[in-house]
């Protein structure tokens, strides 16, 4: 099998740099600069400490026993994400970033927020590497979000409030993009998911592989295999594609993602781009969209803020395609059920994002043998969602 | 090699008359295309010496605040690639004025390439110009728009450094269009320093007609800028004026009036800079 990207950032007919012309060489000197921090063992120590001391990796591979039961299926491992520093698996693309903006001598690191996990996760490296941060977000994120808008304020980072389009996570991209446009000399924009102009898809899967790293690691040592199936939940994809990278050449290893299917496919109230979406280009990259007739970039909906992107990271495309990936979709409402599920026979409340994929696990595990192993990945926990799921359910806070 | 388009005719005869081009944007449907139509009628008669025409997109990411605007407006009014090649395709009853269309990838793709470059061609329009295709993502829009002998005009920016000029010029026809500021559309209160210096040096790779853009929004900024330009383009400031002046009547002859100052101002710079020479 090819190694995927080529050198100009195609995953097959996926993927590429479609920026304007200003940020061109930005992106050609980030792409230089990233190969050699790659084969930089200093670099790669660097990473390793923080991702240790900082971070908390690794991070468990937790057997639920008690869900394994319930669904009477296969066995059902957990992937811990949701127990690193800041909550998610979003610090880890950022940790790898902000040492790679500092290699760069970039002054100020910007990034696009929805839920304002990534936003976090950016503050949080800004502060702890002594970098200007600004992080854009839409305005009905801001107000959806306000405690995530006053945990960045606090580390430290600039919160620009964006009024343009649909006033969320895409048009928040959309300004960062142009903020980077005019600052592109001293800034490093640090994108949040597997998504955007080569090379960002690549770099951000490489830092999220360190999960399907540690997954194959633990899974051998607490089965001695490899698992039947991955599950992870997508929109960009980049907890997917960094749980997915390190097994993609064992056709053995099933692969499965879940998109937002919101209030259902049949409505226009989500996000599954790879299940109802065409082939377009938006944010730098060629990939599947939910766009309408004309080309133009439709509006989404998830229960889950991280799920509410309108693209998809252009590798997810092409495993897509391919076929060694599959996508299913899982609703609003399955997903506040296996937040439920989870929360009472395992104890853990996963984000909403998350949730989708226990949600998938719950589709899929009872049709598979008792024998065979799923890795879910936890990408993220819940404390962030309980407004919204406490919403959801009595309609009280 | 392929015939001359409308757009290289135009250069030639300007370099004939020692002008530098005047190319007004207008957004497409910005608020119906019957406004476009006015105003392309406007801009000629004020004149404008090559048209761009807008093409409007969802998410327009090296579109300041005014153009942002606009194009939510085009969109808001449902014009589409399908209608504004039929507008085009009515205003070549009456102009042979270049027309350009401008605009963001995604919209040209979902249309097909093939069938875009055939069907603006044959309704007349002469080149395009897509924001976010770089030379290096661009062979499926160039190979059909060469065979249909439209113009795809190429973009270089501040950072873009010479020899990545000079393989853009290389696979470049109609015209260069050199962006003047570091960042988005939209009026700045002053141009780059060493914007006269960057356009020196690109001469020295090029013979292609340079343009400048982003960022010229006065008559002032343009006269200073076609003493050693072969084109200005003015877009976010005619977007503003129709925006203030609530668009209509009126907003069409003030608009119609900053395009005939900015050319006024450009011919008698150059004249004023040929006879000093």
């Amino acid at each position: 099998m090819q190694s995927l990207p080529d050198s100009r950032g195609h995953f097959g007919a996926y993927g590429g740099r479609y920026v304007a012309e200003t940020l061109m060489p930005a992106l050609l000197e980030l792409e230089r600069a990233y190969r050699q921090a790659r084969r930089d063992p200093g670099f790669r120590a660097e990473l390793d400490y923080y991702s240790r001391q900082f971070v908390g990796r690794p991070t468990p591979l937790y057997f639920a026993a008690n869900l394994t039961a319930r669904l009477g299926g296969a066995k059902i491992y957990l992937k811990r994400e949701d127990l690193c520093h800041t909550g998610a698996h979003k610090v880890n693309n950022t940790l790898g970033q902000a040492l790679l903006a500092i290699r760069m001598n970039k002054r100020r690191i910007t990034a696009e927020t929805g839920a304002g996990q990534h936003g976090v996760a950016t503050a949080t490296m800004a502060a702890r590497f002594g970098r200007e941060c600004e992080v854009f977000m839409g305005a009905l994120d801001v107000e959806r979000q306000a405690l995530n808008v006053f945990r960045m304020k606090l580390l430290g980072a600039k919160v620009s409030t964006v009024h343009s389009g649909s006033k969320s996570l895409k048009d928040a991209l959309n300004e960062a993009l142009r903020d980077w446009i005019a600052t592109v000399g001293h800034t490093y924009y640090l994108i949040g998911t597997a998504a955007g102009p080569h090379p960002y898809p690549l770099i951000v899967r490489d830092f999220q592989s360190v999960i399907g790293r540690e997954v194959r690691r633990q899974i051998l040592k607490q089965e001695g295999r490899l698992p039947d199936l991955l599950i992870a939940c997508v929109n960009g994809g980049s907890n997917a594609i960094g749980l997915f990278y390190p097994f993609i050449k064992e056709p053995a290893v099933r692969m499965l993602g879940v998109e937002a299917a919101g209030r259902g496919l049949n409505t226009p109230a989500h996000s599954a781009t790879l299940n109802a979406g065409e082939v377009g280009v938006l944010h730098g990259n060629r990939t599947y969209l939910l766009q309408d007739e004309l080309g133009q970039i439709r509006e989404t909906h998830s229960i889950a803020p991280g799920l509410d992107y309108p693209g998809v990271g252009p590798e997810h495309s092409y495993l897509k395609d391919t076929g060694r990936a599959q996508y299913i979709t899982a609703t609003d409402e399955q997903a506040l059920e296996a937040l439920e599920l989870l929360a009472r026979v395992e104890g853990i409340i996963p984000a909403l994002e998350s949730a989708h994929a226990v949600a998938g696990a719950t589709q899929v595990a009872p049709t598979m043998e008792r024998s065979q192993i799923i890795i879910v990945n936890l990408s993220g926990r819940g404390d962030k969602d309980m407004e919204t799921v406490a919403r959801a359910r009595d309609g009280v806070v | 090699m392929a015939p001359k388009t409308r757009i290289s005719r135009k250069f030639a005869e300007l370099r004939a008359r020692n002008e530098s081009a005047l190319i007004p944007f207008i957004v497409c449907g910005d608020p119906s295309l019957d406004d476009t139509a006015a105003l392309v009628e406007t801009f000629e008669a004020a004149g404008a010496d090559l048209l761009e025409l807008g093409v409007p997109f969802s998410d327009p990411m090296a579109d300041g605040p005014a153009n942002q605007r606009a194009l939510a407006r085009g969109l808001a009014a449902g014009v589409s690639l399908a209608s504004i090649i039929g507008l085009v395709r009515e205003l070549r009853r009456t102009t042979e004025i270049p027309l350009i269309l401008f605009g963001y990838y995604n919209p040209f793709f979902h249309y097909g390439c093939e069938r875009l470059c055939r069907d603006a061609a044959s309704a007349g329009v002469d080149g395009l110009l897509v924001v976010d295709l770089p030379p290096e993502e661009s062979a499926e829009l160039a190979r059909p728009a060469r065979a249909n002998n439209l113009d795809l005009i190429r973009l270089l920016a501040p950072t873009t450094p010479l020899e990545r000029c000079r393989e853009v010029a290389r696979a470049a026809s109609g015209f260069l269009y050199y962006v003047s500021v570091t960042g988005v559309t939209g009026a700045r209160a002053e141009l780059p320093a060493d914007l006269e210096t960057r356009l020196r040096e690109l001469r020295s790779i090029t013979s292609l007609p340079l343009g400048v853009g982003f960022g010229i929004s006065t008559p002032q900024q343009a006269s200073e800028v076609a003493v050693f330009a072969d084109a200005v383009v003015v877009g976010s400031a005619l977007s503003l004026v129709l925006e203030q002046h609530g668009h209509g009547v009126a907003a069409w002859s003030a608009a119609g009036e900053l395009v005939g100052a900015m050319k006024r101002a450009m011919k008698t710079a150059r004249a004023a800079a040929a006879s000093v020479a």
